[in-house]
């Protein structure tokens, strides 16, 4: 893992410092709200339905046993006890005092973390594959060049009022774990000649005019990286549209210029930005990825697992999954127990997998996308007892990319922004499909939920997605059918006409008994969707 | 009627106007007719409140009702979280913001 | 402060004109650039240039940055100001992107920013300042 120096440790200090006073400046009266908003959001500080909401950065969704302790302690000591582990790898407090912001910032920067660029029109949080470091797929540990990109995106002086949010994934393998392509930037590390580089990727996201990037650059070797991410944000700072909120993405430019000659402006900018001397030399991703060499594994480490006892065998079918190194596995803890709030863990349950980071994962945690979380590096044979203490505090659901491993936002129950709740409908799913061998029989499906048209829970790139909408001051929910965020990236397509709360939990099981009439072979839905269409699910649903 | 709603500066607690001051409880909540931008000004030049916006809402024997879902949302607190409401000991404190 | 200017040589009496005043005139020797207008176009004029000043209309609009950006690497010396609606927050940016001066339209207390500018002792990146980033630090 990256371990902060004494440069990057002044750099998270000072920005205590600076907080500090914004909100001393605040509470004075120096500073209207207007003038502080701005200030706070680019510290992930947020004012939410209840209170003020804290996001803290979890850059590329890695961290230490360490650190996710310091992340239960700021829940116990600064909010209601537990937090909530977003779609972005990051997690949130929903009970946060805007007087306690500073000391919150404070304990975080004692571990190397802090809320820089959480939220705010600048370049937020890299996030990362999950599997980074432990998947035999990948070329290389992506994670290297997200460090490189956090470090050159933090306070980056001409890109700190962008026309609107901009958020940059890399990943290092064919299987796609974290939607790179629907990101403003998503970035895939892969290997030419022996050599690696980036492909470019820009113009991506959700909200409410989702797209899919097209590929900008195929292949930008190490020594141009930051120069061409440079050329790729100055191309939008300039031209990106701030005449409407809603058309301000890159994406929109992109889709405007069209891909190609966004290209060329890019290359242009490219081709004298390059002149600058903005790129470090080839030494410094060294340090960095010296940071990221494998754990000490045990080589020989037993490769069998005894699996009998059922419930064991259950959770290590759906849960843990292979490792590049023999005898080890990865394990996914979800946070998705049925009736529970998807993301949510207590201060107690952040500390018992800090524990077991510790104790069975060479100290490393990882954050994924789908609002779970992973122990990346576990032996085999530790399998069992990592499972029986994650029974223990009721972490041991097994049902990673099942019906009820549901990405859901925090909805109307917590956000400002939303039209309507979340999380009930998630919970209302989840007990409909409480039972685990009928989930098993629908594998994997995943289902995603919005509770506005920000698509926060990702509800376009739902296998199946619900969008809560306002219709006339009540909940409303549309259905969408067909979308991924994998390596196959595509959009859902709405059904027709919303439902009401339970309604949508009806239509979704016309959707999925559809889904095992029509079936052949061991297709997933998804692919039973792509081969059948749209149309028979549509007769189910509405008749 | 018309009530006036914001959060506390400091604590960013939802708060509602009474006639002389911010109580954490809609029921204190009083209309204030077509005078409400009148006292937000005053009241968030002085940061008594954060952000602070005029509603909707009818009355009810239990008091002021928030015309919009939002609003009785934030009236009682997260439905899914009944323990961090404001009426954690009442079950059906929930069906109200529906 | 009404106004706030780091550097040594006299401020320039001449008022600014605007763009495409600038290019239709050859005497101007300031220019006032919209944040829609690109600051390229000034580039074949840099040498007889004395003070571009690039206006901030809205403080979110963050356009101005890299046409400052753009003419300190196209190698212009005079003096660049940001005028408008700048805050004492933002002062930090500007300065590393290449501003000089500034004119905004709030007063600024001054113990603010004196604390602003001199609270980061290091940076990330290269940009438009003398400031050398920790890569460099690291690396030599």
């Amino acid at each position: 893992m990256y371990k902060y120096d004494q440069y990057d440790q002044a750099i998270v200090d000072a920005r205590v410092d600076e907080f500090r006073d914004q909100v001393r400046r605040r509470m004075a009266g120096e500073i209207t709200e207007d003038q502080f908003k701005p200030l706070r959001l680019m510290n992930g500080l947020y004012l939410q339905l209840h209170a003020y909401m804290l996001r803290v950065a979890i850059p590329y969704g890695t961290l230490d046993s360490r650190q996710m302790h310091m992340l239960a302690h700021i829940a116990r000591k600064y909010d209601r006890d537990y937090g909530h582990f977003t779609t972005r790898q990051n997690i949130q407090y929903n009970w946060i005092k805007l007087e306690d912001a500073g000391d919150i910032l404070a304990d975080l920067a004692t571990v190397e973390m802090h809320a820089i660029q959480t939220s705010g029109n600048c370049i937020r949080n890299i996030s990362s594959d999950q599997y980074a470091g432990a998947a035999a797929d990948e070329v290389a540990d992506p994670r290297p060049w997200a460090e490189l990109l956090r470090q050159w995106s933090t306070f980056h002086p001409e890109f700190s009022y962008l026309p609107r949010k901009f958020k940059i994934a890399v990943i290092a393998s064919d299987e796609d774990r974290a939607a790179m392509r629907l990101h403003d930037i998503g970035i895939q590390l892969v290997e030419r000649d022996g050599k690696l580089g980036a492909a470019f990727y820009v113009g991506g996201g959700m909200g409410r005019t989702p797209m899919v990037a097209p590929l900008i650059k195929d292949f930008v070797p190490i020594e141009d990286f930051l120069s061409y991410a440079e050329a790729c944000l100055r191309v939008y700072n300039r031209y990106g549209r701030r005449d409407n909120i809603y058309k301000a993405r890159i994406k929109i430019l992109i889709h405007e210029l069209g891909a190609d000659e966004y290209r060329r402006q890019v290359e242009q900018e490219f081709a004298h930005v390059k002149s600058l001397g903005i790129d470090p030399p080839a030494a410094e991703l060294e340090r960095i990825t010296a940071f990221f060499a494998p754990p000490a594994f045990e080589a020989g480490a037993a490769d069998t697992v005894d699996r009998s006892d059922p419930d064991f065998a259950v959770w290590l079918d759906q849960n843990v999954k292979a490792h590049k190194q023999p005898g080890y596995a990865i394990v996914n803890i979800s946070l998705k127990p049925v009736g529970g709030i998807p993301g949510d863990a207590s201060s107690a349950q952040i500390d018992v997998m800090a524990d077991l980071a510790e104790q069975y994962s060479f100290d490393e945690l990882r954050v994924t996308h789908a609002q779970n979380i992973v122990l990346p590096h576990v032996a085999k044979r530790d399998l069992y007892a990592v499972w029986q203490k994650l029974v223990e505090a009721d972490l041991a659901s097994p049902n990673l990319d099942l019906i009820s491993d549901i990405i859901a936002c925090p909805g109307l129950d917590y956000c400002s922004l939303a039209n309507a709740r979340s999380i009930p409908v998630a919970q209302k799913i989840a007990q409909r499909f409480s039972d685990l061998d009928r989930q098993r029989t629908l594998g994997e499906l995943k289902l995603k939920i919005s509770g506005c048209i920000n698509a926060c829970g990702h509800h376009h790139a739902g296998h199946i997605g619900i969008l809560g909408v306002d219709r006339k001051g009540t909940e409303n929910y549309q259905l969408l059918l067909g979308g991924s965020g994998a390596e196959d990236t595509s959009l859902g397509k709405i059904t027709g006409p919303g439902f009401d709360e339970d309604g949508v939990v009806d239509a979704i099981e016309r959707v999925t008994d559809k889904y095992l009439e029509l079936r052949e072979g061991g297709e997933r839905f998804l692919d039973t969707y792509r081969r059948v269409g749209f149309d028979p699910f549509k007769e189910a649903i509405y008749g | 009627m018309k009530l006036l709603t914001g959060n506390d500066l400091a604590s960013g607690a939802v708060t509602w106007w009474t006639g002389d001051g911010w109580s954490l409880h809609v029921e204190d909540a009083v209309d204030v007719d077509e005078h409400g931008d009148a006292i937000l000004a005053v009241e968030e030049a002085a940061r008594r409140v954060n952000a602070p916006y005029i509603i909707d809402a009818v009355g009810t024997p239990e008091g002021p009702r928030p015309a919009h879902i939002k609003d009785r949302v934030r009236a009682l607190g997260p439905t899914v979280r009944p323990d961090l409401t404001l009426k954690p000991a009442d079950p059906d404190a929930g069906n109200w913001v529906i | 402060m009404g106004e706030l200017r780091f550097r040594d040589d006299e401020a320039l009496e001449q008022p600014a004109v605007t763009l495409d005043a600038f290019l239709d005139q050859s005497n101007a020797t300031a220019v006032r650039l919209e944040p829609d207008e690109d600051a390229r176009l000034l580039i074949p004029h840099l040498d007889r240039l004395a003070l571009v000043e690039i206006a901030f209309p809205k403080f979110r609009d963050g356009r101005g940055y890299s046409s400052a950006r753009i003419l300190r690497e196209a190698g212009y010396k005079g003096e660049l100001r940001a005028q408008g609606d700048v805050l004492v927050d933002q002062l930090r940016e500007m300065r590393r992107c290449g501003f000089d001066s500034f004119a905004p339209e709030k007063p600024l207390d001054p113990a603010v920013v004196k604390t602003t500018l001199d609270r980061y002792d290091q940076v990330y990146q290269r940009a438009a300042d003398a400031a050398v980033p920790v890569w460099k630090l690291r690396h030599g």
